[in-house]
């Protein structure tokens, strides 16, 4: 399929989706919409890294943090324009905030790009599992930093008010369900693009054999590197309109480890070597979880998750995607 | 006053260091010397923390005793995680991504798991020694501090010799630098990796005793250990112990005087500075090879 065919595909799937929720659902239907489709975001961003090059990153809730605390420091910005910035800025400061949520979700993601940049360069020279260790850390410091940091509302957490309605979107959930739409369009775009492109075929020469990979005169870091960074910007991404979705936000929910647990499942249980998969992972365990934590009990739910990804990683290696790839063989043959 | 805090704040750094030093253990046997990343370590010592709770609340007896008593529980539960990982990742090569991917959900279930049984309150444990402190000096030594660092460096007395002058203890050395030379010796390397991951998470038990007596335990508190653990691991040099209890010595010191002087919070970022840095200017550690 070509590309632009693809893209329109996904158009057309979104806005029916929106339209039939529109018309006969409800609220909550976009509010759980809205969260399966941020972590179709974050699993096809973690896939990316993980899935294409084989580098473990285990700091999604802290690249997902980033975005929301920039939104939260803008926002905050807008809200104490008069005591914190020099009278001479005020008035050209004023003009731009606050800012949409659109231009907070790119900000988001340069903010999240450039630190996975910083942290990629003094790890990925080394083994891959120095980077992973090193994500992980990464988000306990990104934490204490926003714990101490109390513009952005410390450990007490910050209140982001949303408008109640916004024009033509009506409600303002439904906005943010549109935003996050073409979020997942981007990045599954994205992922696709990259899949079909010498950067891709770079990413799994990476993943296969790094050494022989650069003994033949792929430029592994500069890859590394450009896997690293786009896949936290997208990360970052996800993260910037959350504060607007959930109104409140505090280091413990925005770092939460379920994030992180949950990039790394569904990319692995619905299989890492294609786009499809972290996708179709992220719609069963995203949907699961959001009937699992109606009807039963979010602790439980994530239990549900962990015990998922240890199984899947290790009875069935290749996800969902590889169970079907084998059952479809065994049928022909 | 300034000196005087500073000398406590030394002090306290380097008894915290002892019991980092024993937190680290494990992971310098099971990262440093197997290369088995394994990142659900804090949830094994967690783990250990409150089965020390639970014995010593409804039974009294001392935490250390209790700890003493189920590592060859631990010791079985870490033969028993290992087989799992060779079978399903090791045999076939598979261990850096989905290897990895296992050690995290084992961590996020346990934790979990924890959470589902004893809630989110913090819990703590009763021993005779648990509040009082040695005043020596002017300089204050907290038991609750003292006697873990003690338990701790016997711990790496023990396990040094064990390692340097027993059969095994120099197989489990050799294992990950060359397998083919065991074999040839008649040595199966994954029977002699099976124990010394059986050992690295009986020193879990152990250093979840020590948790416990210095601080009260919630189930999350274990991630807080992951960033220190790997950055002493580490900046000690892979698989070296005595790098390793220099290394969790300093880093005691430098957070305790952190924690002085900028503030409590400020502690954890510490340790992430200090891996950062030892991987972009020394890979290999203080005593690496």
């Amino acid at each position: 399929m070509r590309t632009p065919v693809f893209i329109l595909l996904e158009i057309v799937i979104g806005a029916a989706l929106y339209l039939l929720f529109r018309r006969y659902g409800n609220d909550y239907l976009f509010f759980a919409g809205y969260t399966v489709l941020q972590f179709i975001v974050l699993a096809t961003a973690w896939n990316i890294l993980g899935g294409y090059c084989g580098y473990v990153n285990f700091g999604t809730a802290g690249f997902f943090a980033l975005g929301a605390y920039s939104s939260v420091f803008f926002y905050t910005l807008a809200q104490s324009l008069e005591d914190v910035v020099p009278e001479s800025l005020q008035a050209p400061l004023k003009a731009i905030l606050p800012l949409p949520v659109p231009v907070l979700i790119i900000i988001g993601g340069i903010v999240a790009g450039l630190i996975g940049l910083g942290t990629g360069y003094l790890t990925l020279r080394l083994r891959g599992v120095f980077f992973a260790i090193a994500t992980l850390a990464l988000a306990v410091v990104l934490q204490t930093i926003m714990v101490n940091w109390e513009f952005v509302g410390g450990s007490r957490g910050a209140y982001v008010i949303p408008p109640n309605a916004v024009p033509v979107f009506g409600p303002y959930i439904q906005y943010l369900f549109v935003l996050m739409s073409i979020l997942v369009i981007i990045a599954l775009t994205a992922a696709r693009l990259i899949e079909r492109s010498r950067l891709g075929y770079g990413f799994a020469t990476i993943r296969d054999d790094e050494l022989a990979a650069e003994a033949s005169g792929v430029p592994t870091l500069k890859l590394k590197l450009i896997a690293t960074v786009v896949s936290g910007a997208l990360m970052g991404m996800a993260g910037a309109p959350f504060p607007f979705y959930i109104g409140y936000v505090e280091p413990d929910s925005a770092f939460n480890l379920s994030y992180a647990v949950n990039a790394i499942a569904m990319p692995m249980i619905g299989g890492t070597t294609s786009w499809v998969g972290p996708l179709i992972g992220a719609i069963l365990l995203g949907t699961l979880q959001q009937i699992a934590t109606v009807t039963i009990s979010s602790a439980l739910n994530l239990l549900i998750v962990g015990l998922l990804l240890i199984g899947f990683v290790i009875v069935a290696p290749s996800g969902i995607i590889g169970l079907w790839q084998s059952w479809t063989r065994k049928k022909t043959s | 006053m300034e000196f005087d805090l500073l000398i406590n704040a030394i002090i306290a750094g380097i008894l915290l260091g002892g019991f980092y030093a024993a937190v680290t253990a494990g992971i310098s046997i099971s990262f440093g010397m197997l290369d088995i990343v394994n990142i659900a370590h804090p949830a094994f010592i967690i783990l250990g923390s409150y089965i020390v709770y639970i014995v010593n609340i409804s039974f009294g007896l001392d935490p250390i005793i209790v700890s003493i008593l189920v590592l060859p529980a631990f010791y079985i539960l870490g033969a028993v995680v290992y087989q799992v990982y060779y079978l399903s990742f090791e045999k076939f090569g598979q261990e850096s991504l989905r290897g990895l991917a296992f050690f995290f959900g084992l961590l996020f279930v346990t934790e979990v798991c924890l959470l589902l049984v004893f809630g989110v309150d913090y819990r703590s444990v009763n021993a005779p020694y648990i509040g009082s402190s040695l005043t020596f000096g002017g300089i204050e030594f907290p038991y609750r501090l003292l006697v873990p660092f003690l338990v701790a460096l016997a711990m790496f007395v023990a396990l040094q010799i064990f390692l340097s002058h027993t059969f095994i203890g120099r197989a489990v050395m050799a294992v990950s630098q060359d397998p083919m030379a065991l074999r040839l010796m008649a040595v199966d390397p994954t029977r002699i990796k099976r124990i010394a991951f059986g050992i690295s998470i009986a020193t879990a038990s152990l250093a979840g005793a020590f948790l416990i007596i210095i601080q009260p335990v919630i189930p999350s508190v274990g991630r807080d250990y992951i960033g220190r653990i790997f950055a002493i691991c580490v900046l000690g040099g892979l698989g070296s112990l005595p790098g390793t209890i220099i290394a969790a010595l300093l880093l005691g010191v430098i957070e305790s005087i952190t924690s002085t002087f900028y503030g409590p919070s400020w502690a954890p970022a510490v340790s992430f500075g200090i891996l950062l840095l030892t991987l972009a200017v020394r890979p290999s550690g203080l005593l690496g090879r």
